[in-house]
């Protein structure tokens, strides 16, 4: 665990960075291909000297997929993957961003508790994914239970005025996770979820494919670009992952993340 | 970085932030304070009861930043750029403190911006999430008030060579509009 959260706070990974590369390649504005080339300077420096490319080293949300078929021995698994957090960030010189309480806030010292998600799954394996999340890009995400009647166009409409209201605030060039369907809290997961996906990798779904494709090129027009100093490249890639849904509903989640999309794995 | 990177030597004067217009990519060398959202409250609560503010803020720049802790040999941990938002509330009363320049990311209120015309002042852009890139340029850091704030406490930076970029400057100018504008299709 200790380890996890630090090597996703030093290593960016293969598929952001590559991603990098092709935005330095199709960003069209001076300033926004050399914001991109300090991006690209910055995670080598992270990675070499085991240091955090970003200061916000975030919330841990911990995403476990534990098999059915393990028994956990010997405590509790949620203090054992807080004891982590707090050895990982100690130790890593990690930033402690955590505070106990939303109105009295005062800083709990070890940026623990987690936000810790589980999901059972066939198996005989446990899954545990660190995925730090900044509060800059976290504070421009939202949700909002549309009607079925505004369809794909209003679903279109509102992933485009939260990236565009969130202008330069959340990093750019930004990761956007969608999560369509489902009830209130399951679509806000979902659009957790679509941000651990490799960065560009598409959704299975054909139409799904498509709507990504389509967002990620309406995004593109808004001319934000990286920094938000005005550019072709805004987004890296835009995530959407569907669940069924009520038929009075059509809930859909943006959650974003900065160019900093930082996730790591392990499978015991 | 373009050729017409200007120099800039901290603090700063009138004349100083006169010329930097919105787009232009400065390359910053001096004396620096941090400051985030508590330290700017407290500062404000100061002035509200007409008392001195812990450092002097005449022609400083405040970097809005919370580093991580510096690992043993470091002089400070990943230092990128906060959201400056979060500090517009407080912002117009430390403008007419003397505050000369912010340094932070993302955009700021419609107040903010007319103090920062009124008290000749500029917003500049650091990249945010380069922390690791941004720290190189800073070679000093101290605490001078707040400890008890922890990362949010006011350090003095020393800094070399420090890269931002103009986005508000005191002729009204906006580079976050005005890339906006020239780049979307």
């Amino acid at each position: 665990m200790a380890r996890l959260c630090q090597e996703a706070n030093f290593q960016l990974g293969a598929d952001v960075l590559a991603a990098f590369e092709k935005g330095l390649e199709e960003e069209v504005s001076p300033t926004g291909r050399d914001i991109f080339r300090q991006l690209i300077e910055n995670a080598r420096i992270a990675r070499e000297e085991s240091v955090p490319m970003c200061q916000d080293t975030g919330f841990a949300v911990v995403f476990l997929e534990v098999g059915q078929d393990v028994h956990i021995t010997g405590g509790e698994l949620y203090a054992a993957i807080n004891e982590g957090v707090r050895k990982g960030y100690r130790e890593g010189y990690l930033r402690k961003s955590i505070l106990g309480h939303p109105l009295e806030r005062k800083n709990t010292g070890d940026n623990t508790p987690a936000v810790i998600h589980c999901r059972l799954v066939p198996g005989d394996q446990l899954k545990i994914t660190v995925a730090p999340k900044g509060g800059g890009s976290e504070n421009m995400s939202g949700l909002k239970m549309l009607k079925p009647a505004d369809g794909v166009t209003g679903v279109k409409k509102f992933v485009l005025e939260q990236v565009s209201q969130a202008g330069s605030n959340p990093c750019p060039p930004i990761i956007v996770g969608v999560g369509m369907g489902g009830t209130f809290e399951k679509a806000a997961l979902l659009a957790k979820e679509a941000l651990l996906r490799p960065v560009g990798q598409k959704s299975p779904r054909p139409e799904i494919a498509q709507l990504e494709e389509e967002l990620l090129t309406e995004i593109n027009k808004l001319g934000i670009g990286p920094q938000g100093l005005g550019g072709r490249v805004t987004a890296l890639a835009v995530h959407v992952e569907v669940y069924a849904v009520h038929m009075a509903s059509l809930p859909v989640a943006v959650n974003i993340n900065c160019h900093a999309t930082r996730h790591k794995s392990i499978i015991l | 970085m373009s050729a017409e990177v200007i120099r800039l030597s901290a603090p700063l004067s009138d004349p100083d932030v006169e010329q930097l217009k919105a787009g232009r990519q400065v390359l910053i060398s001096g004396k620096m304070y941090t400051g985030r959202d508590a330290a700017h409250k407290k500062m404000v609560e100061l002035l509200d009861q007409g008392k001195e503010l812990p450092v002097d803020l005449e022609g400083q720049i405040i970097y809005y930043v919370g580093p991580t802790p510096a690992k043993p040999g470091q002089v400070i941990g990943s230092a990128g750029p906060t959201t400056s938002g979060r500090m517009d509330a407080y912002t117009p009363r430390l403008l007419a403190a003397g505050l000369k320049g912010m340094i932070g990311k993302g955009m700021r209120s419609e107040e903010v911006k007319e103090a920062m015309k009124k008290y000749k002042a500029v917003y500049l852009a650091a990249v945010g999430g380069a922390g690791a890139l941004i720290a190189r340029s800073i070679k000093k850091a101290q605490v001078v008030a707040y400890p008890e704030l922890g990362a949010e406490a006011i350090y003095e930076l020393v800094v070399e060579d420090f890269p931002a970029i103009v986005v508000n400057d005191v002729w009204g100018g906006d580079l976050y509009l005005e890339g906006r504008k020239k780049y979307a299709i």
